[in-house]
């Protein structure tokens, strides 16, 4: 592994997405959009309100905090591999020394730095928000310790599993748009885990998140390999299967 | 000095279809070869087994001093460089982030390799430009920086003039010949035949096999039988008199009634022995000179023989 090349990679995909008005137009507003409706709903609980609304409604918010990190990586992840195909770089970028388990990885990293910095963000903003502008009832349900550490264990997970579906589908699929739609599909069921603890099916605590944000990494490093080995340049730049001598 | 290419028996298939079959050749350390050959005879198909980018069906090369073998793929492509037919540049960076990227891929550190590379193919004015800014012929000459930043043993240019203006493609041609003189090996395909035959030492004609492969002037003569063409003021009145039994001469026919094609076995033996022979027999000689062939007349040669034996 050369984490010379795997930065080379990071920086010119960073580069690259700054100056992608789409991807910079995505990352803006889908956060937004996902935030707006819910955050009114929570200004609007009053003091009176029942612990059991409180909750709901903290948990539904919550879990659409969980819905940008699923959401946001795989667009990019999968646009990763068949875009660079699609604008005619994969095959010089594939004639270099790079290795296959540095390119997914490299790939990775670069979209899980902006999708996270965008999710943590999203938190920390509507964290505040709600300490300064929502009633105590509601602000102490999302300052709540076990919740807090659920989301940012959470959300880099959920991120990484979501950034690996992507580029599982970005390195098999033939076109771009199918690729986010099916990454975007595929993502969502890491979300459940997070919809159990949210809606206290499963009571969040400090061990449980730990214990499932384990799991979730392990099956993260699993995932790496896993797309790793379906990185094939052959059926990438032919769009056939290499065959045995 | 051991060669650059040695490649033997190279075969890919794609499914039921043949891409290349069979194909043997070798190209010496610092010669510019040139591997021609219509759409689809398998040049690409061949740049991308030989830069490790897809497996061979069969056979074996040796690219750059080292075996064809997945394990040797890091190392091969370490020591190579390709330049598809699209240079594949980011749009959105520019010029020196593009030459950057690659540079950090290859692991060159050395902070003037980008800037040399620039100089080599006249782009230092342009560094700071988008790549989607530039022109396509200024596009190809990125691409040849990119392809000069790991000092390749073996560069690989697939169609590097292709869709270039007469002016682009000139620029182009000076780099191959720059490249030349600084002894890279350069693996060159293309279409354009009068390219080849300027810039190439060597030429491979291929059309999913390969069909030859020799210096220019030697395709030519194992192609073409050597002529003379002679012509006169007035019709010779007995031709066969005249050109019977010269030194060097094989055999002749009439082309019109004052111009003759002579078969000879060697042009600079026959051709006084025929000006004598004109002179003797008082014709007025209006030219005497040997027959040309381009690498275009072998190429068209062979390829409209496939055609035929296609159609039989």
């Amino acid at each position: 592994m050369s984490t010379e090349r795997i930065g080379a990679v990071v920086r010119k995909e960073l580069r690259d997405f700054r100056r992608n008005r789409f991807l910079v137009g995505t990352m803006s507003v889908l956060p937004v959009v996902f935030l707006i409706s819910p955050m009114i709903t929570l200004f609007r609980i009053p003091a009176s309100a029942p612990a059991s609304l409180v909750d709901r409604s903290v948990g539904v918010t919550s879990l659409l905090l969980f819905v940008v990190p699923a959401v946001i990586p795989p667009i990019m992840a999968a646009y990763s591999v068949i875009g660079e195909r699609d604008q005619g770089t994969l095959e010089p970028f594939l004639t270099t020394p790079i290795r296959r388990e540095e390119l997914v990885l490299a790939k990775a990293f670069a979209v899980f730095i902006p999708s996270v910095t965008v999710a943590y963000g999203i938190y920390l903003a509507f964290a505040l928000a709600v300490r300064f502008g929502a009633v105590h009832a509601v602000s102490a349900a999302v300052w709540h310790a076990p919740q807090m550490v659920a989301q940012l264990v959470f959300t880099p997970l959920i991120a990484t599993w979501a950034i690996w579906v992507g580029i599982a589908m970005s390195v098999r699929a033939r076109d771009v748009r199918v690729a986010q739609q099916l990454a975007t599909l595929a993502s969502l069921p890491a979300l459940g885990i997070t919809t159990l603890i949210t809606f206290r099916v499963i009571t969040p605590s400090v061990t449980v998140a730990v214990v499932l944000g384990l799991a979730l990494l392990a099956v993260d490093l699993a995932a790496w390999r896993f797309v790793s080995k379906l990185f094939d340049r052959e059926r990438l730049i032919t769009g056939t299967r290499a065959q045995p001598s | 000095m051991p060669p650059a290419l040695e490649v033997a028996h190279l075969t890919k298939r794609f499914g039921g279809r043949v891409a290349v079959e069979d194909v043997s050749f070798t190209v010496a350390a610092g010669e510019v070869f040139g591997f021609l050959g219509p759409n689809g005879a398998g040049k690409t198909t061949t740049v991308r087994m030989l830069g490790t980018l897809i497996a061979p069906t069969s056979g074996s090369a040796v690219v750059a001093g080292l075996p064809l073998a997945h394990e040797n793929g890091v190392e091969i492509r370490q020591r190579i460089a390709v330049m598809p037919e699209n240079p594949g540049l980011y749009l959105r960076l520019t010029v020196t982030e593009n030459l950057e990227f690659f540079a950090g891929l290859y692991g060159i550190r050395e902070p003037g390799r980008i800037g040399a590379a620039l100089e080599a193919v006249g782009l230092q004015t342009r560094a700071n430009d988008l790549c989607g800014d530039l022109s396509k012929g200024l596009r190809q000459r990125v691409g040849l920086a990119r392809a000069l930043l790991n000092d390749p043993v073996v560069l690989f240019l697939d169609e590097p003039t292709s869709g270039l203006d007469p002016l682009a493609t000139r620029d182009v041609h000076d780099l191959i010949d720059g490249l030349r003189e600084r002894g890279v090996t350069v693996f060159l395909t293309t279409h354009r035949l009068a390219e080849a035959e300027l810039l190439c030492d060597r030429v491979a004609i291929l059309n999913t096999t390969l069909r030859t492969m020799g210096r220019t002037d030697e395709l030519r003569d194992r192609l073409f039988r050597k002529r003379l063409l002679v012509t006169t003021r007035s019709p010779l009145p007995d031709a066969g008199t005249v050109f019977d039994g010269l030194q060097g001469v094989t055999g002749w026919e009439a082309d019109g009634s004052t111009a003759y094609e002579i078969a000879v076995t060697d042009t600079e033996l026959a051709a006084p022995a025929v000006a004598r022979a004109l002179v003797a027999a008082g014709a007025d000689i209006l030219s005497i000179g040997e027959e040309r062939h381009s690498l275009e007349d072998v190429y068209l040669e062979l390829i409209s023989e496939d055609v035929e034996a296609s159609g039989r």
